[in-house]
């Protein structure tokens, strides 16, 4: 499954989105409460940019004139026929027997793990040597996005 | 002056053997306020002779115009079509063999603006139904007339009149002061539930509103047609507004609105349901289903395509084989023939439901 480093952390603050490509693909990124979520920027329905939508709740109701508004921030509605999507499932909660948009595995790394990790050079061939040259810390404050696509 | 066809009810079509037959629209008239003198209060009568209204009557159904009656259904003795029990017996119970008729009393309730007095009408007229119709002839049910202007005065006539057995149903105008699902018209809706009876949506009200949602139309041809309009915005009022959400019993009769209409609004209904329906999330259904469930209509007057094919599918595109009443909106002139009652190519057991079995469902008789 390739990794992608698409954003830095502070660039999507909470209840905040970022559009990227990848792979060809468009897709969104979002912040809910500090958790990042990614979906396909691609309404299933007539294939709408569904992560640039209204991001907002639901609302459920026993009785008219009575209001339970729940998952707020949760839910993207599609700007061409206002069809929701839950943004950390993909899951349409509109018609949810027929309707779901690709969701993507997002992680949180750092500049540390994101250089040490030797999963890539794993997956391209590499044995590791029984050699190792000394290092230093490097200080780091910055927090990246990863996306399992 | 006779007309000859008055004298001849050939009867029931052949094909229906001894099936029953419930006839869930024939208008009664008042024909003028004496009628209903016995009825009222003294305070009341000297109220109507002192002021000299001889009659309250909107024109819904001009005298001149040839649809408003049949030939010979107008009493020899003077008063307008419908207003006489014998020629009723003839022309609907007896010609059609009628198990049930449910009598729709057209007096304008929504044409008076004092609320006491509406109530004072809507009382007579309702004592004057018992009485003179009910009470003599066994086959009749009829429809309680209300001053929906005042919802809590018309539930409280409802109340007053639910234990009597022969009203089946409540009668609210299309033309109403506004949008009938809204939570002014819900003491109606919880009384009728509360009792099981129907509310019947009629084509008909005086309440100031035009019959279109553009202004006054220039003709009575406009008038007419129109009216299918007025009963679009009710049925979208009454979903939306969550009535039947908050009333799961309730079932509403369209009376006289035609239905070819219906299977157009519940693809455009559930369509934009899907992206607004935030707004409402009581509607917690498409509403094709809910009005399925609780929406009844009667089948006069029909809406005839050229190709009698076309009106079968119409009906096969409402989806539901429940949804339609047999009437002959008599005394009102809608067909020449008996074959013109209902439209030609239903299948047998849909015909059968519509002559008696969703009636029978739809209302306590």
């Amino acid at each position: 499954m390739p990794k992608y480093v698409v954003a830095t952390v502070d660039e999507i603050p909470p209840g905040q989105r970022k559009i990227i490509t990848v792979e060809r693909r468009s897709i969104g990124l979002f912040n809910v409460n500090g958790d990042f979520y990614a979906i396909r920027n691609q309404c299933p329905h007539e294939g709408g940019p569904l992560c640039e939508g209204v991001l907002s709740g639901l609302v459920r109701s026993e009785m008219p004139g009575e209001y339970e508004y729940v998952r707020r921030g949760e839910i993207v509605r599609c700007p061409w026929h206002q069809w929701e999507f839950d943004v950390r499932t993909g899951q349409s909660w509109f018609d949810p027997a027929k309707t779901r948009v690709r969701a993507y595995e997002t992680t949180v790394e750092t500049t540390t793990s994101l250089a040490t990790s030797d999963a890539d050079l794993v997956d391209a061939g590499y044995t590791k040597g029984p050699y190792e040259a000394e290092t230093y810390r490097v200080e780091v404050d910055q927090q990246y996005i990863v996306l399992h696509l | 002056m006779v007309d000859t066809r008055e004298t001849t009810y050939p009867g029931r079509l052949p094909r229906w053997g001894n099936a029953d037959l419930v006839d869930c629209d024939v208008q009664v008239a008042v024909g003028s306020v004496d009628v209903l003198a016995p009825y009222l209060d003294q305070r009341w009568r000297d109220y109507l002779s002192e002021s000299g209204v001889r009659a309250i009557d909107p024109h819904q159904y001009p005298k001149g115009a040839p649809i408003s009656a049949l030939p010979g259904s107008a009493p020899a003795t003077g008063g307008p079509p419908g207003s006489d029990l014998g020629l009723l017996r003839a022309q609907v119970l007896d010609r059609w063999q009628a198990r049930y008729a449910v009598l729709n009393c057209g007096f304008e309730i929504s044409a008076i603006h004092n609320d006491d007095w509406a109530l004072a009408m809507a009382r007579a007229v309702n004592d004057w139904q018992a009485a003179e119709w009910l009470a003599p002839e066994p086959r009749l049910r009829a429809s309680i007339v209300i001053p929906a202007q005042n919802p809590e005065l018309a539930a409280a006539e409802i109340d007053r009149l639910a234990e009597h057995p022969g009203f089946v149903q409540v009668l609210l105008p299309v033309r109403a002061e506004a949008p009938l699902g809204k939570r002014r018209y819900w003491p109606i809706y919880a009384a009728a539930e509360r009792h099981g009876l129907a509310v019947g949506i009629y084509a008909g009200g005086a309440s100031g509103n035009p019959p279109t949602p553009v202004g006054w139309p220039s003709y009575y041809l406009e008038d007419y047609v129109c009216l299918s309009q007025a009963f679009q915005a009710q049925v979208v009022s009454l979903v939306s507004e969550g009535v039947f959400t908050k009333f799961p019993a309730l079932r509403v009769v369209l009376i006289e609105s035609g239905f070819t209409w219906l299977p157009a609004l519940m693809w455009r209904f559930d369509k934009n349901w899907k992206g607004l329906r935030r707004e409402v999330p009581w509607v917690d259904r498409p509403p094709s289903e809910i009005i399925r469930h609780h929406l009844r209509l009667t089948t006069q007057p029909l809406d005839e395509p050229g190709e009698p094919r076309q009106l079968i599918e119409t009906i096969e595109q409402l989806g539901c084989d429940e949804m339609l009443l047999f009437a002959t909106d008599f005394p009102h002139w809608q067909f020449d023939t008996e074959e013109g009652v209902l439209p030609s190519g239903l299948r047998p057991e849909v015909e059968h439901r519509i002559l008696a079995t969703n009636a029978l469902e739809t209302y306590r008789f």
